[in-house]
């Protein structure tokens, strides 16, 4: 009897392992395929001259591959987002974790958790429709598609996960903590800002990171509203194109040296998301170690 | 040893359920035709022609993937012993293809110069792509000449006022690079990667919508695709329909052409594909990949 049992968990533990393979199985055949297929053009086309190239013409009789366009808005976007994503993310939390009413907490964590559950494709059409014609009237310029609309979309889209982890750091300070600060006579406000947060800054910091890796990755919603054309980013009304934008709109035409290139832009975002989960991690570990 | 023999009946179990997943496979493939409207269609059109078997091998234009593409589909649908191959290269390439041998139809989307005529090649007009200069239903402007669109897409005017509009700031809408619609316009219109574009889009769908959201937007679009929700603009005084184009008055429109070499037989299936393709029997299907057929 003992022996089948022993046998039967067997078995479970077989197949958890199988389904936990296939999971790092996904993680090394993308790393792997992407580095072999990124390579190549970005040794053909010399690392400098991809990288720091400020033209790209990709099907120009001769063509011209310089991602750094694409580099530097998908940073300028990424920090745009955080910039104004940030404040509004935090404050809100520190609000739903400390402030809210009951009712008003729930019903506003149930509106973030619906936010979250937008398609981004859905955050792009509205974009589309409602942003970039607003924008047009309200700057008086001749096109709203431009990267303070992508910096728009992006900072909303960040929010829930700003929110959402902001609120569990916050959440997980010891209520001791706030009680003695009370005590002391802090103001309930005093309390929050001085002890609370700074108690949960790893995990807001994580939060943050977070927000930074849902901007730079995202590549449909900024489709939509950014104009998409390969422009140096000098001014917030220009027309630009992220690193997840170039890849995915020349991709299903794109043939030879051009599709290599693609990869290759690919394996750079690769290699800045691979940035941001490390510093993720970094700031998770601080928290546990506490 | 709990370890290998977990893994090992784990590996059963999987080899197991791919082993139904086979028997099951049959079953969907028989369902699938009559999913897609074009392969019913293919089903009904094509002749059963007494198993013909063989490859029929095309190449040249990148532009005419999509109507191609669909053509040898379903012809490959309806006759399952053909083999039906693409080759995406340009239609330069495609004819000098063609006149060498290597390629059964040379794919062409512009008409044969008179030298390659000379030399022996023979076009069959497949079909015709009109592409559609499209503004923001609330724009003044009706009519363009050829030589104004290319000089607002080069960035030569950029205001509505000179070309009798209001006074507005051009804004450019196109496609993105690599799209046939935008290689088309662009060499119709010879403003090949001079084009000072404000927006980029990934599809036709993205432009029509871009351009009716902006009174001062220009765009273009397949024919076929252009809806209500933009004003076509006529182009030297010629309104875009399949009319048209067909009879070429229209003038930002290209040939999609078949190129054959004379006296050389096709194989008898490249010549089923051929005859199936131009003989009118595939118009739905042309039609679908957005393009006017001939017949």
């Amino acid at each position: 009897m003992k022996k089948r049992t022993n046998l039967f968990e067997a078995v479970i533990h077989g197949i958890f392992l199988l389904l936990g393979l296939i999971t790092v199985g996904c993680v090394l055949l993308i790393t792997v395929y992407l580095i072999l297929s990124g390579i190549p053009a970005i040794r053909q086309i010399g690392l400098f001259k991809f990288l720091f190239g400020t033209k790209w013409a990709s099907t120009a009789a001769e063509p011209e591959y310089g991602i750094l366009p694409f580099i530097l808005t998908s940073i300028y976007g990424t920090a745009g987002a955080i910039v104004v994503g940030v404040p509004i993310g935090f404050l809100t939390a520190v609000y739903l974790a400390k402030m809210a009413p009951k009712s008003v907490k729930r019903f506003m964590e149930q509106a973030v958790s619906m936010l979250a559950g937008i398609p981004s494709v859905v955050y792009g059409l509205v974009g589309m429709m409602v942003l970039v014609p607003g924008l047009r009237n309200i700057f008086h310029i001749p096109d709203g598609a431009s990267l303070l609309a992508a910096i728009l979309v992006l900072s909303v889209m960040i929010l829930p996960s700003i929110i959402k982890m902001s609120i569990t750091a916050l959440e997980a300070v010891p209520k001791e903590y706030e009680d003695a600060s009370l005590a002391l006579g802090a103001t309930p406000e005093e309390t929050y800002f001085r002890v609370s947060v700074p108690a949960a800054r790893s995990g807001i910091a994580a939060a943050v990171v977070l927000g930074v890796g849902r901007a730079i990755g995202e590549a449909m919603a900024v489709m939509m509203v950014a104009g998409n054309v390969p422009n140096m980013p000098g001014s917030l009304f220009q027309s630009v194109c992220f690193l997840t934008t170039a890849v995915a709109k020349e991709m299903s035409y794109s043939s030879g040296l051009q599709k290599q290139a693609l990869f290759s832009i690919a394996l750079v975002l690769f290699l800045f998301i691979m940035l941001i989960n490390a510093a993720l991690n970094f700031f998770l570990k601080g928290d546990k170690n506490k | 040893m709990k370890k290998f023999v977990s893994i090992a009946l784990a590996a059963m179990l999987i080899i197991a359920m791919a082993g139904c997943s086979q028997s099951e496979a049959p079953a969907a493939t028989t369902a699938a035709p009559a999913q897609t409207e074009a392969q019913a269609v293919a089903q009904t059109q094509v002749p059963e022609t007494a198993a013909l078997t063989g490859t029929v091998a095309t190449d040249g234009s990148t532009s005419m993937e999509k109507v191609i593409g669909a053509l040898g589909e379903s012809f490959m649908e309806a006759n399952s012993g053909v083999n039906f191959t693409y080759n995406p290269t340009g239609s330069g390439t495609g004819i000098t293809a063609v006149s060498e041998g290597r390629c059964d139809i040379g794919l062409s989307s512009r008409a044969l110069k008179d030298d390659e005529k000379a030399s022996g090649l023979v076009e069959t007009v497949l079909a015709y792509d009109g592409i559609a200069v499209i503004v923001n239903p609330a724009n003044g402007v009706e009519d363009l000449s050829l030589e104004q669109i290319a000089k607002i897409y080069t960035g030569e005017i950029t205001n509505w006022s000179e070309v009798g509009g209001s006074d507005a700031e051009i804004v450019l809408i196109g496609r993105e690079a690599g799209s046939g619609t935008r290689s088309g316009f662009e060499e119709i219109v010879e403003v090949k990667d001079k084009c000072l574009y404000r927006q980029e889009l990934t599809s036709t769908g993205d432009v029509i919508t871009a351009v009716s959201q902006n009174p001062d937007a220009i765009g273009y679009a397949s024919l076929a695709s252009v809806k209500d929700s933009v004003k076509a603009l006529k182009v030297a005084g010629v309104a875009p329909s399949e009319e048209t184009v067909k009879d070429g008055t229209y003038l930002i429109q290209r040939p999609f052409v078949l190129v054959t070499k004379e006296g050389v037989t096709l194989s008898p299936v490249a010549q089923a594909f051929f005859d199936y393709a131009t003989g009118g029997e595939a118009n739905d299907i042309i039609t679908a990949a957005g393009v006017v057929p001939v017949n």
